[in-house]
């Protein structure tokens, strides 16, 4: 059977903040997500703040790439109705905070599959990007289960502390840093999904 | 099974490095992608439905509205979200924005020399139905310089956004219109492989076109992914 050609991919380009990423960018239209996945006013034990920068080759922060997150909750679900307290897609574009940012509220999330390590996936879209990139986020806290981690064994040994978020603070809120090298000497590992 | 079909094909989907489209040189990976085997990748997510759209979403001659009728000519745009076997895509949400008429984005950082229209937005969304229809209006974005090269023009366009039932058939990509004498010299059409760039030409369609309304185009999205996949989630 003759199969049907995938439709190609293209650059989400310069202006995507009014369409999908408006109400950060100050736009009169709602977002379909936003950089808040898990509402820390009825979960604050669990809040954690994921942030980070996108650096070029040149090692500049990039003040336009759009960053999606999609990760299960604590229960190992993905949530998208509203009201439950958490959100299972976050985006956010790094144009408005100072420095580059991106910076999402959210959890740690539960393994995904059994025999993996806790991780949040990471979808990067940006000017410059003429097909997205998939990428993961692990945390350092889980030494162990990060060794066993079937994706993180897809990776040599070198490479693997590009996908490992390092805690940065931990109170009042904890806060993991994870930053993205699109190329160079410390350039991220993604994979293809 | 067949452990190939849900594989992003590169023979589809432009490299990420493509030399006549600067940026990419200092922003697209240098270094190979690391290959998911099959059964290890995610299979399910969350599936956005008609509770995701509001009821002047997909009109984007109508959400912008201030003061009066946006300018430019009115389309309509629609289409099936398909997998690679044909099966329709029922409840893909489907992400659209876009320049006005004269070519202006409303976007701030959008120096474009062109006017804004007070009355038009350039943003909306839509889902698809039972049988994978997508169907939104627009006016017809025109089309703007920028600062690739000398002299450099994005044909007209229509960004889309798409989810589908899982992380793997993201996709975000631009839709162009027949006939466009810029697509020739635009490099981000001509990064994706020739025999896959006519994918992202809508069709002029008479039959769409609504009488004294609008001018209607068809276009048509196929996500990868297998058979199986449609159903996964229900
Ligand atoms: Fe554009």
């Amino acid at each position: 059977m003759n199969k049907l050609g995938q439709t190609p991919s293209q650059t989400v380009g310069p202006y995507f903040a009014y369409g999908l990423t408006p109400e950060q960018y100050k736009f009169d239209h709602t977002s379909l997500a936003t950089p808040v996945l898990l509402d820390a006013r009825k979960n604050s034990q669990d809040a954690i703040i994921l942030r980070g920068k996108v650096y070029d080759l040149h090692g500049e922060a990039v003040d336009d790439a759009m960053i999606e997150i999609w990760q299960v909750d604590q229960e190992g679900k993905f949530q998208i109705k509203p009201h439950q307290g958490f959100f299972s897609i976050g985006r956010m574009g790094t144009g408005t905070i100072e420095g580059n940012w991106f910076e999402f509220t959210t959890c740690i999330p539960a393994a995904e599959k059994q025999g993996q390590a806790p991780a949040i996936h990471m979808i990067v879209f940006m000017r410059g990007l003429l097909s997205h990139v998939y990428t993961r986020v692990y945390f350092e806290d889980f030494k162990e289960l990060n060794q066993e981690d079937p994706y993180l064994k897809l990776v040599t040994e070198e490479r693997r502390s590009t996908l490992i978020a390092q805690k940065v603070q931990e109170s009042p809120v904890t806060i993991y840093e994870f930053n993205l090298h699109m190329q160079g000497e410390n350039e991220t590992v993604f994979f293809d999904y | 099974m067949d452990t190939t079909q849900n594989q992003r094909d590169w023979t589809s989907h432009p490299p990420l490095i493509a030399p006549g489209y600067k940026s990419t040189i200092f922003r697209g990976p240098s270094q190979n992608l690391i290959t998911v085997p099959e059964l290890m990748k995610p299979s399910s997510g969350p599936i956005f439905g008609l509770e995701s759209v509001a009821p002047l979403d997909h009109d984007l001659t109508k959400n912008g509205i201030k003061n009066g009728e946006p300018l430019g000519e009115r389309i309509v745009v629609s289409g099936r979200v398909l997998n690679q076997h044909g099966q329709p895509l029922k409840n893909t949400l489907i992400e659209v924005w876009q320049a006005n008429a004269a070519g202006r984005y409303v976007h701030k950082r959008d120096q474009h020399h062109a006017p804004l229209d007070p009355n038009f937005f350039g943003a909306g969304r839509c889902v698809t139905n039972e049988e994978g229809i997508f169907k939104f209006y627009t006016i017809k974005p025109g089309a703007y310089p920028w600062g690739n090269h000398p002299n450099a023009w994005r044909p007209n366009h229509i960004h889309f956004s798409v989810f589908g039932p899982n992380i793997g058939t993201r996709l975000v990509t631009q839709m162009y219109f027949p006939g466009d004498p810029l697509l020739d010299y635009d490099p981000i059409y001509l990064a994706v492989p020739e025999k896959a760039r006519e994918r992202l030409i809508s069709s002029f369609d008479m039959g769409l076109t609504e009488e004294g309304f609008a001018l209607g185009y068809q276009f048509d999205i196929v996500l990868r992914g297998h058979h199986s996949t449609p159903f996964e989630n229900e």
